[in-house]
């Protein structure tokens, strides 16, 4: 049976505990809007993009001069995995949730036989994936220094990646980030990036409109363009991520809040049981010991 | 009064500018065009330079890149950055001419095709620097 005291310094740690979880909250609150915002923006971009971008590769496709970034190398035996994670943790199952992704496609292609090679994005995958697989790790783009995400740091992770496949160092790349639904519901999702894929788009253009004519030729747009489709779709994932990020924290930092709320509740009846027994025993005490007199 | 169609300026992280047109001035990959309604669907890569828009809501947006998608619906570029004219965007520009100019040796070697794109870009972006100087 905890003292009065214990009782007392408990309540005030688990009070302090709710302060905090509850700033946390509205912190990530505020930063979902602002993430949400900036990928609403970044959207008409990316649409349109795909948009033009489904509509060339349709029409190249099977064509024997098609980018490499399309067609791929003609194998898949070397798979590289960009795993976008936070940097930050208190965020419910945010990161471990594409971790996991991750980790099951890692496993499933080394059953295979493939080569796996691993790109972490974000400071918490690397550390959760470093255990099991560190020795796939081949790169990590550090963005514990930005603030809010911007196309340069797409740009820069793609400029890498683009790199590595002109080396040869990877035959497909997929991209694993959490795609944000709703506040309570962010869903890990893995995309192949290289060679890229656009079925779905290509087969909703396909048929529509006057065809375009092409300045300077149709490959020349298609090779200026792919490049910017793999950074337009980092930085898409990216921003999703942030706003997911956001999202999973402020719903982990709603459950942290209340389940404090109740510990104090709980708390706050034993100290005033606790208190009321010490008084009922020294009356107790009083009147059996007038009574003796 | 000549026919307005919309157009459309988005970069990743934003729309700058959506409106009605009649002409839109372009530096596209094989020299300036101009583009009014009616024009023939066109997909087109731009090079550093001015967009020029007139009609309802002119103004002048400076561009280091990208591509536009000319076709029924109005003109749509897409630009990887953009600036309006007004504003400060010399300092980014020149950071991309530096960016670009460092990797220039080390991307490719003399007669390669990307060295020659490497080497437009350059121009373009030097270009672009002086001509909006004065």
């Amino acid at each position: 049976m905890p003292s009065l005291k214990d009782l007392r310094n408990r309540i005030e740690s688990v009070k302090s505990t709710r302060k905090i979880t509850k700033a946390m909250q509205m912190v990530a609150a505020a930063k979902l809007r602002r993430a949400q915002d900036a990928a609403e923006a970044g959207r008409p971009y990316a649409e349109r993009m795909d948009a033009v971008l489904g509509r060339l590769a349709a029409s190249v496709k099977g064509s024997a001069s098609a980018p490499r970034l399309l067609s791929g190398t003609g194998a898949d035996q070397t798979h590289l995995l960009i795993v976008m994670t936070a940097e930050r943790g208190l965020c419910g199952g945010f990161n471990s949730s594409i971790v996991k992704l991750a980790r099951a496609r890692a496993e499933e292609l080394t059953a295979k036989g493939k080569t796996v090679k691993i790109l972490t994005v974000g400071k918490k995958g690397r550390e959760q994936l470093k255990r099991g697989h560190g020795d796939l790790f081949i790169g990590h783009a550090d963005l514990s220094g930005v603030k809010a995400v911007g196309y340069e740091n797409a740009h820069e992770i793609a400029a890498d990646v683009l790199a590595r496949f002109d080396a040869g160092e990877f035959d497909v790349a997929t991209i694993f980030f959490n795609r944000f639904r709703s506040v309570i519901s962010q869903i890990p999702t893995a995309r192949q990036i290289i060679p890229a894929s656009f079925e779905d788009q290509a087969a909703e253009t396909g048929g529509s409109g006057a065809p375009h004519d092409y300045e300077p030729s149709e490959e020349g747009v298609l090779a200026d363009l792919l490049p910017r489709g793999v950074a337009t779709q980092i930085f898409a994932a990216l921003l999703e991520n942030a706003a997911s990020e956001q999202g999973a924290r402020m719903s982990a930092m709603d459950s942290a809040t209340r389940n404090a709320g109740e510990m104090i509740d709980k708390l706050t009846i034993q100290f005033n049981r606790s208190r009321q027994a010490v008084i009922t025993n020294e009356l107790i005490e009083i009147i059996s010991g007038a009574e003796a007199l | 009064m000549s026919d307005m169609f919309q157009f459309d300026l988005v970069s990743p992280e934003q729309r700058l500018a959506s409106f009605g047109a009649t002409a839109v001035r372009l530096p596209a990959a094989e020299g300036e065009m101009t583009v009014m309604a009616g024009h023939a669907p066109v997909i087109s890569t731009l090079r550093p330079g001015v967009v020029r828009i007139e009609g309802g809501e002119s103004g002048e947006y400076v561009i280091t890149g990208g591509f536009v998608e000319i076709g029924e619906g109005g003109v749509a570029v897409l630009a990887e950055r953009a600036w309006r004219r007004g504003d400060d965007w010399r300092g980014d520009v020149q950071a991309v001419l530096d960016q670009v100019s460092a990797g220039r040796d080390s991307a490719a070697p003399a007669g390669d095709g990307d060295r020659d794109a490497t080497d437009l870009l350059i121009a373009d972006l030097g270009a672009l620097l002086k001509k909006t100087s004065a």
